[in-house]
């Protein structure tokens, strides 16, 4: 049974320019001509890409120390508040994080114009951005208040590190009740007006390597423009979700927490993000190339929007109140065609991640890895698979012990 | 003729007036209204669908303009950032008049302002802020 191919080799390629690199869209027209063999042997790479709405995003800063020193107790950048219970000039920055006097929810869609993920794009794009930091004066730090300017040249580090990106698979979104509902989904009609998904089915990094065989922790990939890694599971790791015989999960599953350089990342690929009546986030550009070690990581990377099913989900009452149930499934090819049929009703979809993005990033990365630029980060160890027994838990109410 | 799409800007001492009325009454007019801001004792603002016998339809601009109203032709309107949009596609589903669309399957947004019915749904529900709204000069 067919042969194997190390990084070491893979990387020699891409050193030498003999790499061969497509992305996961072109694969599969590739499998359907020449077959699973064929291609195995001649492809050594496969790039994804995926562009949406990642909520768990963030930065930790290092803004460098005024004189007299401070220790930030609070700091705000752009009026957006910033964690600080880390050492005494770091601080991180989530992108869900919304201004102090936000008027939120209080007029009923709010708008949610500006937040964590909006100062981010704006230190991306060169922006200054203003910075304010009080401390209460400590014998080391004496200072109390700094108000200034900064823009992402002048801090020390800035590193985007996002606890949970990339979901594998994810929820086809609708709304059975009878009136519009605004959620991290989208505005959704009432009685199932319209349904709203979210991942770049065939194209999606983790859909195309089901079992996390070759996406680790140190696996290198295309972040928001610069160069980032894997540097974790992802929170929310749910490996051993259902799973078709294909393996891959038929609902939202395996997740990454990825790391990089601020500082080297674009606008175009880290996106403040507004969701009326729900808040604000970022939409993140992560491709992450599929190494093909043998035929079955080939056969991984060749699946196609029909093989990959998501399950419909009503937002209106039943993922509120966590009742586990789905209204069936559908395929991202029958998402992506603009139609499915929920409960016997034809029902216009959109998606909420952009597939021509995804492309574009796929595409990027292709050319980047076969220009010499970018080489395989081999992973030092595996996420946990569908054989570590994790399940996820949900938060118990309980007296005091 | 086919509709057109106009702009009328009432002075505030003439928004009391039942001028509407007198385009369907008089002239003959059919109207469907897209915007409308009036309010007592401040300058109107409307956006309407006008359309109806050629003759008559210039009749009744004129009248509305004898009264005072500033009738202008619909400039601009929605308009996209092609810049900022990301093709999310969030605001095909919601865009009641399918202006802003999916072309298949490269999956692109496309937004043709000739069907776009000025109710600006898409302002606030883009999450990036690509769409931008002028109506003949104003945002």
């Amino acid at each position: 049974m067919g042969f194997k191919r190390t990084y070491s080799e893979i990387n020699e390629k891409i050193k030498t320019g003999k790499v061969v690199v497509v992305t996961a869209e072109e694969v599969i027209g590739m499998v359907e001509e020449k077959g699973i063999e064929n291609v195995a042997r001649e492809v050594d790479i496969v790039t994804t890409g995926t562009f949406g709405p990642m909520c768990s995003s963030g930065a930790f800063f290092n803004f460098g120390h005024p004189k007299p020193r401070i220790k930030m107790h609070k700091v705000w950048m752009n009026g957006v508040p910033a964690y600080t219970g880390i050492a005494a000039v770091d601080a991180y920055l989530g992108c869900n994080e919304l201004p102090e006097h936000d008027p939120l929810n209080s007029n009923h869609p709010g708008e949610f114009r500006y937040g964590g993920g909006h100062v981010i794009e704006d230190l991306v794009a060169g922006k200054t951005v203003k910075f304010e930091a009080s401390g209460y004066g400590t014998d080391c730090y004496p200072r109390r208040k700094i108000e200034t300017y900064i823009t992402l040249e002048d801090v020390n580090e800035a590193f985007l590190f996002n606890p949970r990106n990339a979901y594998q698979n994810y929820n086809v979104a609708v709304n059975v009740s009878d009136k519009m509902i605004y959620t991290y989904m989208g505005a959704l009609k009432p009685g199932v007006g319209n349904a709203h998904y979210c991942s770049a089915g065939q194209l999606s990094p983790l859909l195309n390597d089901p079992l996390y065989r070759t996406i680790g922790i140190g696996t290198r990939i295309f972040l928001g423009g610069g160069t980032g890694y894997v540097a974790w599971n992802g929170t929310q790791h749910n490996p051993c979700a259902a799973r078709g015989e294909n393996g891959v999960p038929t609902g939202g599953a395996g997740t990454i927490a990825v790391v990089g350089d601020l500082k080297q990342m674009k606008p175009q690929w880290l996106r403040g993000t507004s969701f009326l009546g729900y808040g604000v986030t970022l939409t993140v550009g992560i491709g992450i190339p599929i190494p093909i070690l043998d035929e079955e990581m080939l056969k991984f990377t060749a699946v196609k929007d029909e093989d990959i099913v998501a399950p419909v989900v009503d937002y209106s009452y039943d993922y509120p109140n966590a009742t586990g149930k789905t209204l069936g499934s559908v395929t991202y090819a029958q998402l992506k065609s603009g139609v499915i049929e929920v409960n016997g009703k034809a029902v216009p979809t959109a998606p909420i991640s952009s597939y021509i993005k995804a492309r574009e990033i796929a595409d990027t990365l292709k050319h980047s890895i076969t220009a010499g630029e970018f080489l395989l980060g081999e992973p030092v160890q595996n996420l946990p698979s569908a054989d570590s027994g994790i399940s996820l838990k949900g938060l118990q109410e309980k007296k005091a012990p | 003729m086919s509709p057109k799409k106009i702009v009328l800007r009432f002075p505030s001492q003439i928004v009391d007036k039942p001028l509407i009325y007198h385009l369907v009454k008089d002239y003959e007019l059919m109207i469907n209204v897209l915007k409308a801001n009036v309010n007592p004792d401040k300058e109107g603002f409307m956006v309407m669908e006008l359309s109806g016998e050629p003759g008559k339809y210039e009749q009744g601009l004129s009248f509305l303009r004898k009264q005072g109203v500033v009738v202008e032709s619909l400039s601009e309107g929605i308009t996209r950032n092609v810049e900022k949009c990301t093709h999310c596609g969030m605001c095909t589903s919601i865009c009641p008049s399918g202006a802003l669309y999916i072309s298949r399957p490269s999956m692109e947004v496309i937004f043709d302002d000739s069907k776009c019915v000025i109710c600006g749904v898409c302002l606030k529900i883009c999450p990036v802020k690509a769409i931008e709204a002028s109506v003949n000069g104003r945002q």
